[in-house]
C-alpha cells in the first residue's frame, strides 16, 4: 500500500529519488479517497514548482483537488499517459500513475517530507 | 413508436428531438408576403451566410410540445417532493410570485425603455435594495449579478478596485477549507493567490491559523456564515478584528443567509461585502442553472465601485445613474434578471419582518429535528447545535458494509426523495449534507428520516440492494466515470 522507499507529504504526494531527480505522484490513500480519477492537469516540462504550492489539479467523479509540490524545482518530465488514461492513478498510483519528474533545487528539502512509518500514522492506518 | 432505437444505442424511451424529424415538416407555415421579397443574399454579406443549411430538426409544433412535456415528467422538482440538497436552500417558491412577475407592466417592459417610462420597475428595484440593505445591514445593494458565484466575482472586483484606488498592492485572499469551490475559483479569477485556512475541531475557522496567515498582503477573507457545515462561525468577531486590523476586507458568502434572516445582520458582524442568492433565501426559481439572482451588498466605503447603473431615488422619482467614475463597470446586461427581483420583492413584502425571522427559526428547528432523528445511525463529525443544515458522514457504512455515501444517495431516490448533497464539504469523509428548509412539515421530515434509517439498516442487512440502487427510476445507475472520461456531449446524425 505504501512503499518503504518513498517519502510522503502531508498532502498525500509521494516522492521517489531517482539519481539527482525525483518522481512525484499521489498515494494510494489519496487515490482511494478521490475515487475514480477522470482528469489530471499537470504543468508543462520546464515549469517551476514550489514546496507545498499547487502544481496541478486532479479531478475525480467526487471532487477536484489541488496537487501540492513536495519539493521546489523544475519539472523535467510529465506523464503523458494521464491525458488518455487517468485511471492508472487509481490502478497503479506508484507506477504507471506517476505525475511529474522534478529536478529539485535542493534535495535536502526531502527531509521536510515523511518517511513511510510516519505517513501511515498521519493517515490513521497505523498506531502512533 | 419505432424510430427510437438509433445507432448510438440510446434507450428506446429516450429519443432526442432529432429522432422525430421528417424531411420537409415545419412547425408553422406563413402566407406569402404581400410585399416584394428580398433574397437573403442581398440582406446579409456572403461571408456571414451558411454554405449548407443548418441540420435542425424538422418537426411540428405538437411534436415539440409533446417531446419536451414528456421529458419534463422525468424531472424531479420541489413541487413534486422533498429536495434536501444542502448548501443549496432548495426551498419552495410560492406561486403568488409568479402572478406578480407576470404583471404586464413588469413582464412586457422593454429593457431599453427610458427611465421616465419605467418608473414602476425602477421603484421596485430601489425598494428591494432598501429592504435587503435593512435585512443584511449593508449600505447599498446591486442586483446585476446573475448568481451567487457571479456575486462573488462582483464583490472581489470591487475589493480589488478599492485597494487600487488606495494605492495598496495586496495579492492574497484567504478561504477556509470548508468553503464552496466557487470561493477559491472566484479569488483566482480576480487574480489573487488563494490561501487556505483549516477548520478547527469544532468546525469553526481556526483563529490561530488565521492570525498566522493574515498580514498586509491579504486583500480579503471569504467566509460563509453559517458555514458549509451548517455551523455558526463562533469566532466571527475575532475574525473581524484580525482581518480589519491588518487592513483586509471581510467578504461574506451569503449562500446560507436563510439560517439567520431577521436574527443577526452580516453588516453588524463587520462584513464589508456580501452576496445574497435570491434564488435560495428569497425564493426565486432555482435549478436548471438559472436564471438566478445574486444580489451584492456593500458598506458605504465600497459603494463608489458598484457596477453601473445604480438606481437613485429623488423623492418619488427614480433615475439610473451611470456617472460613477470609480465603478467596476457593467457585469451583466441591463439590471440583472429583473423577473426574479419582482419575485424576491413579493416574498419579502408578503412575509414581513416577523415572517422572515420565523423562516430562519423554523429552518433551524427543522434541521435540528432531522439531525436528532438521524444521528444514532450515522457518524456526525461536528456534533453541535446546527443551523439550517447539517453534515453527516457515511464513513461507518463504508467501513463496515462497503456501502458508500454515493450508494445511499442513489437508494434514497427509490424512496421518492431527491438525494441530499454528497461529498461536500470536502473536509468531511463520505459527507451527507442535509438541508430540509422551513417549508417542510413534520410529517415529511419523518418520512425522510424513516427512509434514511431504513437505508442504514439495508446497508447492514442487504448491502447489495443499496450498492445497485436506484431500482425504480427511469434510468438505473449511470456510469459517471465513463461519462466523465469519455463525454458524449452532442447528438450526431446517423
Ligand atoms: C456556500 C455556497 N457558496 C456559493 C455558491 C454559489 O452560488 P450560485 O450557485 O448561486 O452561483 C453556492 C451554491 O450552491 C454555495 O452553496
Amino acid at each position: 500500500m505504501y512503499p518503504k522507499d518513498l517519502r510522503y507529504s502531508s498532502e498525500h504526494e509521494w516522492v521517489r529519488v531517482e539519481g539527482g531527480r525525483v518522481r512525484v505522484g499521489i498515494t494510494r490513500f489519496a487515490a482511494d479517497r478521490l475515487t475514480d480519477v477522470v482528469f489530471v492537469e499537470l504543468p508543462a516540462a520546464g515549469a517551476k514548482v514550489t514546496f507545498m504550492q499547487p502544481f496541478g489539479v486532479v479531478e475525480s467523479v467526487k471532487a477536484v483537488s489541488d496537487l501540492y509540490a513536495p519539493l521546489s524545482g523544475t519539472v523535467v518530465e510529465v506523464n503523458p499517459a494521464l491525458v488518455d488514461s487517468p485511471e492508472v492513478v487509481n490502478s497503479d498510483p506508484y507506477g504507471k500513475g506517476w505525475m511529474i519528474v522534478v529536478q529539485p533545487d535542493d534535495l535536502r528539502e526531502l527531509e521536510r517530507l515523511m518517511p513511510v512509518d510516519q505517513y501511515v500514522v498521519a493517515i490513521g492506518e497505523a498506531a502512533p | 413508436m419505432t424510430p427510437f432505437d438509433n445507432a448510438q444505442g440510446r434507450p428506446r424511451d429516450f429519443p432526442v428531438i432529432f429522432d422525430f424529424s421528417v424531411p420537409g415538416r415545419v412547425g408553422s407555415s406563413y402566407p406569402n408576403p404581400d410585399v416584394p421579397d428580398t433574397p437573403l443574399e442581398q440582406l446579409i454579406p456572403a461571408s456571414q451566410l451558411r454554405k449548407e443549411p443548418a441540420a435542425l430538426p424538422e418537426v411540428s409544433e405538437l411534436d415539440v410540445v409533446r417531446h419536451y412535456t414528456r421529458l419534463s415528467h422525468r424531472n424531479f422538482s420541489i413541487d413534486e417532493g422533498f429536495y434536501p440538497l444542502g448548501s443549496c436552500t432548495m426551498k419552495y417558491n410560492p406561486k403568488i410570485h409568479e402572478d406578480a412577475a407576470r404583471l404586464a407592466g413588469f413582464a412586457r417592459l422593454h429593457p431599453y425603455a427610458p427611465a421616465e417610462g419605467a418608473q414602476g420597475a425602477l421603484r421596485l428595484i430601489c425598494e428591494l435594495e432598501e429592504l435587503l440593505a435593512e435585512i443584511s445591514g449593508m449600505d447599498r445593494v446591486t442586483f446585476q449579478p446573475a448568481a451567487g458565484a457571479h456575486g462573488e466575482l462582483t464583490g472581489l472586483l470591487m475589493i480589488r478596485a478599492y485597494f487600487e484606488t488606495r494605492g495598496e498592492r495586496r495579492t492574497k485572499v484567504i478561504v477556509p477549507d470548508s468553503a464552496h469551490g466557487t470561493n477559491p475559483a472566484t479569488a483566482a479569477m480576480v487574480g489573487y493567490q488563494v490561501v487556505t485556512v483549516k477548520s478547527d475541531a469544532r468546525g469553526n475557522m481556526d483563529v490561530r491559523a488565521l492570525r498566522e496567515a493574515m498580514d498586509g498582503s491579504v486583500a480579503a477573507i471569504m467566509l460563509t456564515n453559517p458555514n458549509t457545515l451548517g455551523l455558526f462561525e463562533e469566532p466571527i468577531l475575532d475574525v473581524e478584528e484580525i482581518v480589519h486590523r491588518a487592513g483586509g476586507q471581510l467578504y461574506l458568502d451569503g449562500a446560507n443567509f436563510n439560517a439567520v434572516l431577521g436574527v443577526t445582520r452580516p453588516g453588524d458582524q463587520g462584513f464589508d461585502v456580501m452576496h445574497m442568492n435570491l434564488h435560495k433565501t428569497f425564493t426565486t426559481p432555482h435549478g436548471g442553472g438559472g436564471p438566478g439572482a445574486g444580489a451584492v451588498g456593500v458598506k458605504a466605503h465600497l459603494a463608489p465601485f458598484l457596477p453601473v447603473p445604480v438606481i437613485e431615488r429623488d423623492g418619488e422619482r427614480f433615475r439610473l445613474d451611470d456617472q460613477r467614475p470609480q465603478s467596476i463597470g457593467k457585469i451583466r446586461a441591463f439590471y440583472g434578471n429583473f423577473g426574479n427581483l419582482v419575485r424576491a420583492y413579493a416574498y419579502i413584502r408578503s412575509m414581513g419582518a416577523d415572517g422572515l425571522r420565523q423562516v430562519a427559526e423554523t429552518a433551524v428547528l427543522n434541521a435540528n429535528y432531522l439531525l436528532a432523528r438521524l444521528r444514532s445511525r450515522f457518524d456526525l463529525p461536528y456534533d453541535r447545535l446546527c443551523k439550517h443544515e447539517f453534515v453527516l458522514s457515511g464513513a461507518r457504512q463504508k467501513r463496515q458494509h462497503g456501502v458508500a455515501t454515493r450508494d445511499m444517495a442513489k437508494r434514497i431516490l427509490d424512496y421518492g426523495f431527491h438525494a441530499p448533497t454528497i461529498y461536500f464539504p470536502l473536509i468531511v469523509e463520505e459527507a451527507i449534507m442535509i438541508e430540509p428548509t422551513e417549508t417542510e412539515s413534520k410529517r415529511t421530515l419523518d418520512e425522510f428520516a424513516d427512509a434514511m434509517l431504513a437505508i442504514a439498516r439495508e446497508a447492514q442487512d442487504d448491502p447489495e440492494v443499496v450498492k445497485t440502487a436506484p431500482h425504480s427510476t427511469p434510468v438505473k445507475r449511470l456510469d459517471e466515470v465513463r461519462a466523465a472520461r469519455q463525454p458524449d456531449l452532442r447528438w450526431k446524425p446517423r
